[in-house]
């Protein structure tokens, strides 16, 4: 039942706020308890599977790997975990400032069936599944990011559906062909026969097409022009919820994908991840340099960071996937606040230009501290998370001789910190503009706002001064992904047999 | 019939990225549908074509006869047909919107989410970012 639970209790959140749509106030009671319940059912399935076992549930009892599976092992469920409290802190968020408009709008069934699509996505046992999940997750994003039908919006929507849309029509044909090649979806299955495989050459440009579909999706280089296009329109909830998962359901899918079934192939994929990896984080930091907009700064970054999870994917060590997933962890943290943080400076200036911001340092001075802790996360100072991240990707790095790529992510570490100090010294340190008005918090504002901001900056504290267990963690979970073995014998299991007799 | 589906395909494909490449969002639109049609046709064409009896399995037998047809790329472009159209749907109230907020269907005008002149617009460089000889002149 628990391994259901993170794909049925937003399902069900979905469904009944979608019922209750003329009860504003009943939607968001049940908002936050269904993220809250969705973040407890991660924590308990990350503690049943901590010491690496892999939880198993063949959906309606057909055998594997005809049923349809759902698996979870530890890195399925940090994910979950880390998603159910990302659903939590922008619930708590989307409470604040345009609350009314958002949700009369909408807001609450679309954000929950949006929730249900990133949680199936990482619960999917077979490649098709993994698609669906995808569609559940790509149509609520639609519906989210045209929100407010802003002629910003409007514009912002087209780029994002039509990249998505070919994008996923690309994975939809690398299914078919992968299917036509092995016979098989499950993933584990593909895991067992992909390396016997007589066309290991077809099977490349299979993976390559599924590379194609999911690095649109993750906003690699050079397929991330949508992003910066589309997510500083939309209302800053969805930004904020978009910037901490969609792109991180792209990352899940690659390390998942090409760690189990062409895990084999790694001569191959290596050195094609790893020039990704380079232009992805480079590209994206130069493009946040040049922009004035926080929203835009921040989206820009998005690009860049992945750069740093898909190392992980190029070097396919142990300690590289084991930085990758932490890196993937406090990205999302830091990531999600800054955007909350974001919107915190339009409340305060009433802007999000930086050229109109400024002097906040004096007008909200626990906004400024709260800005102070992901923006230096993110740019990887020490005593917080980001360092440990970077810290981790680098040194993998070094120890398995990619001195470029390392050089190249202590670099875009620097630019990195440009950016954020932009930010502070233009919309925090320097003066307010002569004329600005700003309308008064209520005090509900204030609470929905800070809470949340706060909540997350103490989260990358802990995984900054308290590392050791995070990194423990992260270290299991890359060594499950390496042990296909594993994977294969907890999936087919017992029903191996008869399976080898039906094929 | 391999050879005629793979063509089939192909120009459902080629046809689709021609319309891509439409400056009017309707054409992108249809593009992709056909491009659609087209994933449909390959995952079809993966589960082997032939002349198979219908996969229903006759009373009184435990499996499929041998000369079936794969029923599973069915299942799987069943479901595929009724995503692209929910999301072609989507698409399509996209467009009519688009065309309604902005006058016309040409993406070429759409320039609000990345204003080309970013400078004049909200995103302007601020004041300490300009050398200091042009804020004076300023």
């Amino acid at each position: 039942m628990l391994i259901v639970a993170p794909f049925l209790i937003p399902l069900l959140a979905a469904i009944a706020t979608a019922l209750l749509r003329s009860h504003l106030g009943a939607q968001r009671t049940i908002g936050v308890a269904a993220s809250a319940a969705l973040l407890a059912s991660g924590l308990a399935l990350a503690a049943r599977t901590s010491d690496g076992a892999i939880l198993v549930s063949a959906m309606g009892g057909w055998a594997l790997p005809f049923g349809i599976a759902i698996v979870v092992d530890l890195f399925s469920a940090i994910m979950i975990s880390i998603a159910g409290l990302m659903a939590l802190a922008v619930s708590i968020y989307a409470l604040g400032p345009g609350a009314g408009r958002r949700d009369r709008a909408g807001f609450q069934p679309l954000f929950h069936a949006l929730m249900f699509g990133v949680c199936g996505a990482f619960c999917a046992g077979d490649i098709f599944n993994l698609y669906v999940w995808f569609e559940v997750m790509l149509i609520a994003s639609f519906g989210l990011l045209v929100l407010d039908r802003t002629r910003e919006q409007i514009d912002g929507g087209v780029r994002y559906v039509v990249l998505n849309l070919i994008g996923t029509t690309i994975f939809l044909i690398a299914v078919g062909l992968l299917y036509g090649q092995l016979g098989t979806l499950n993933f584990a299955d593909l895991a067992r026969v992909a390396p016997s495989a007589e066309n290991q050459g077809l099977l490349a440009a299979i993976g390559v097409m599924l590379l194609i579909a999911f690095g649109a999706k993750a906003a690699v280089f050079p397929l991330f022009n949508w992003l910066p296009a589309a997510y500083h329109t939309a209302s800053m909830p969805v930004a904020a919820i978009f910037a901490a998962l969609l792109t991180k359901v792209g990352v899940y899918a690659i390390l998942r994908v090409f760690t189990l079934v062409f895990g084999h192939d790694a001569a191959f994929f290596g050195p094609v991840f790893g020039a990704i990896a380079a232009a992805t984080m480079v590209t994206g930091v130069l493009g946040a340099a040049m922009h004035y907009d926080v929203r835009r700064i921040l989206s820009f970054h998005i690009v860049s960071q992945i750069g740093y999870m898909i190392v992980g994917v190029a070097l396919m060590t142990p300690a590289a996937l084991a930085a990758a997933v932490l890196y993937v962890v406090h990205h999302i943290v830091v990531k999600a606040n800054l955007f909350l943080v974001a919107g915190a400076i339009r409340r305060e200036s009433g802007s999000f230009a930086l050229g109109r911001c400024g002097g906040l340092w004096c007008a909200a001075p626990v906004l400024s501290l709260l800005f102070v802790v992901p923006a230096f996360s993110l740019a990887g100072l020490p005593p917080l998370s980001g360092f440990w991240g970077k810290l981790a990707v680098i040194r993998s790095g070094f120890e398995a001789e990619a001195y470029l790529l390392a050089a190249t992510a202590l670099a875009v570490g620097v630019l990195t910190l440009y950016s954020m100090v932009k930010i502070w010294n233009e919309a925090f340190w320097k003066a307010a503009p002569v004329g600005a008005r700003v309308r008064p918090w209520t005090r509900r504002e204030r609470v929905a706002v800070y809470t949340p901001i706060a909540m997350l900056a103490c989260v990358t504290l802990t995984i900054g001064v308290w590392v050791e267990p995070f990194a423990a963690l992260a270290h299991t979970a890359a060594e499950s992904l390496l042990d296909r073995e594993a994977y294969i014998a907890a999936v087919l299991g017992a029903d191996r047999a008869l399976a080898e007799v039906a094929r | 019939m391999e050879s005629l589906s793979a063509l089939t395909i192909g120009a459902l494909a080629g046809i689709a990225v021609y319309l891509f490449l439409a400056r009017d969002l309707p054409r992108v639109l249809i593009g992709f549908v056909l491009l659609g049609t087209a994933a449909n046709l390959s995952i079809f064409a993966a589960g082997r074509i032939g002349p198979f009896v219908p996969p229903i399995v006759e009373p009184g037998m435990a499996a499929l006869a041998a000369e079936a047809a794969n029923p599973l790329p069915q299942a799987l472009i069943l479901t595929a047909i009724v995503i692209g159209f929910g999301l072609a749907v989507f698409a399509l109230m996209l467009v009519v919107r688009a065309q309604r907020t902005f006058g016309g269907v040409d993406h070429s005008g759409l320039t609000e989410a990345e204003p080309a002149d970013s400078d004049a617009r909200a995103a302007a460089p601020p004041d300490s970012f300009r050398p200091a000889a042009e804020r004076k002149a300023a």
